[in-house]
């Protein structure tokens, strides 16, 4: 049901870890849902962004965009970063199956909390970045009717 | 391929070899249609009656209570429908549980918006019924109890005999989904006053395709699959002979074994539970610890999710199933774990393995090992891991 990247990513995760005193910290899903990311930024004083780390509870796609997120911010400037779009790490990871488009959102979601983490830290504004929800899942629950 | 450990015998079984070799005669050689009036065809029509003499001789029941489906979940509608549109003059309520199977939940779900009204009745923290609270629920208009002999996921053994003698007294129908006890554990539907028991073959090494509702003498509920005459009458089609023999032989096989393979399963499963809870931190068991099927384990890992879990065994070759939403297609985890009390994220970590009587302690072992490697692992990424060793400190 994985692409080949999704297991490659998923059995060897990148970037795997916590980073001490990160310069941005963010943690997106909830657990009732079965998926939570939290994504460490180390940005130096040139705005790049020279580490990023990720921890996540969740499935096979939900480790493995996780895993692409990271590696697609790593060595980018913030402006590059905020570029990085849920659609970038699907394509990235030759795709995910329609029920797992969700966790590529997560990543998404979670690499704008943490650079929104930074802003508020260094009090600074990050144009074109949002606050983030702090439930990705909201009002997303709609039950397809049967039979 | 690589060794592989199959422990997942609730989903589906290894179909045996002597029942492959039952069957295969009924497709090129007798293959008359049971229907027709030649010997060839009163050859399959008596193969038919002998797998049917079989089951009935299983349940306690006479072979024409015996009325072959296309599986479990055909004999679950079947039930439902039927019993609530046959029994309609009487009442429209139905008395069932949250922990049963879909093809049942769904179904009263279906009637529910055909005016049924349907009481789902709690569990408590093993998977087992009230009997209190299912006596409590009955009303006058109440026309059918379903409540599964015992659980796919949690292998909880419900009171049926208890159940039954209720309904009975009540003069209420009782319908069991027997998916995962026949042939398991003993039933006898006299003595357990059930009125109605879905089953299927491939629970029990039989073949996919085939199951049977058993319906009580003098229960009035109608055919479901219009058509021909088969089945007396009430289950139209072409009999599915070689399945229907492969069932035959898969039940006989069943019940001779059965105190044996109970014997001998329940002992691994108490082994593997054991090792398992002692040796994983933070891990708790699902279902009754007595109570249950003698080949199901059932284990919530905190702060792991279970398809994570489920992906890393296969790559060590181990088969086995979780709860987790990922697994199910929704974002909700397992309704029968909900049920039990399990809050999501613990729900979301559970892991299913279903032992058969060729498991050997060996591959236990190995799996045990696996599963403390694989766990640590997730756990080393898991961030509601991080924060709960943060609260430690």
């Amino acid at each position: 049901m994985y692409s080949e990247k999704v297991m490659d990513h998923f059995q060897n995760p990148r970037n795997v870890g916590e980073i001490e005193n990160a310069s941005g910290v963010g943690t997106v899903g909830n657990a009732k849902c079965g998926d939570i990311m939290r994504i460490y930024l180390d940005i130096d004083e040139n705005k790049i962004i020279r580490d990023c780390k990720f921890k996540t509870f969740g499935c096979g796609a939900a480790v493995a965009t996780s895993s692409m997120a990271t590696e697609l911010v790593k060595g980018k400037s913030i402006e590059e970063a905020l570029k990085v779009t849920n659609k970038a790490v699907m394509e990235a990871l030759d795709g995910l199956p329609p029920v797992k488009v969700h966790c590529s959102l997560l990543a998404e979601e979670a690499i704008h909390a943490a650079l929104w983490d930074y802003a508020e830290k260094h009090g600074i504004k990050i144009d074109g970045l949002e606050k983030p929800k702090s439930d990705i899942h909201e009002g997303e629950e709609e039950e397809e009717e049967e039979y | 391929m690589k060794k592989m450990i199959y422990l997942d015998n609730a989903a589906t079984t290894k179909t045996s070899p002597e029942v492959v070799e039952a069957m295969l005669p009924y497709f090129s050689e007798v293959y008359g249609n049971p229907s027709s009036i030649y010997e060839l065809a009163s050859s399959a029509k008596n193969a038919v009656d002998g797998a049917r003499g079989e089951i009935a001789g299983v349940l306690n029941c006479e072979p024409e209570n015996i009325y072959f489906t296309a599986g479990g979940t055909e004999a679950d509608n079947w039930a439902l429908k039927a019993a609530f549109e046959a029994y309609g003059t009487k009442g429209n309520h139905i008395i069932t549980t949250k922990i049963e199977h879909h093809a049942i939940l769904h179904t009263c779900e279906y009637l529910e918006k055909r005016g049924a009204r349907i009481t789902y009745l709690d569990v408590d923290e093993n998977g087992l019924v009230d009997i209190k609270e299912l006596e409590a629920a009955i009303t006058e208009d109440t026309i059918l109890i379903s409540i599964m002999f015992a659980n796919n996921e949690i292998g909880t053994i419900q009171p049926v005999a208890q159940i039954g003698q209720i309904a009975r007294e009540h003069g209420i129908l009782f319908h069991t989904d027997a998916v995962q006890a026949f042939g398991q554990v003993p039933i006898d539907v006299k003595a357990m006053n059930i009125d109605m028991l879905s089953s299927s073959a491939h629970k029990i090494k039989g073949p996919k395709g085939i199951g049977f509702l058993y319906i009580r003498k003098g229960v009035k509920i109608r055919s479901f699959i219009h058509g021909g005459a088969q089945e007396r009458k009430r289950r139209a089609g072409t009999e599915n002979v070689p399945g229907i023999v492969g069932y035959g032989r898969a039940a006989r096989l069943a019940a001779d074994t059965m105190e044996e393979r109970r014997r001998k399963e329940t002992q691994m499963r108490d082994y593997l539970i054991h090792r398992i809870l002692k040796e994983v931190p933070y891990t708790r068991l699902n279902g009754h610890p007595e109570r249950r099927l003698p080949n199901n384990v059932n284990i919530s890992f905190r702060f792991v999710e279970g398809e994570s879990l489920l992906i890393m065994l296969d790559m060590e070759g181990i088969c086995a199933s979780s709860g987790s939403a990922c697994t199910s297609g929704s974002l909700d985890p397992s309704h029968v774990l909900l049920a039990i009390g399990l809050p999501h994220e613990i729900a979301h970590g559970s892991l299913r393995l279903t032992l058969s009587d060729e498991t050997t302690k060996e591959e236990l072992d190995f799996v045990i090992e696996q599963i403390k490697k694989i766990v640590e692992r997730l756990r080393s990424m898991s961030p509601l891991y991080e924060d709960f060793i943060k609260r430690q400190v």
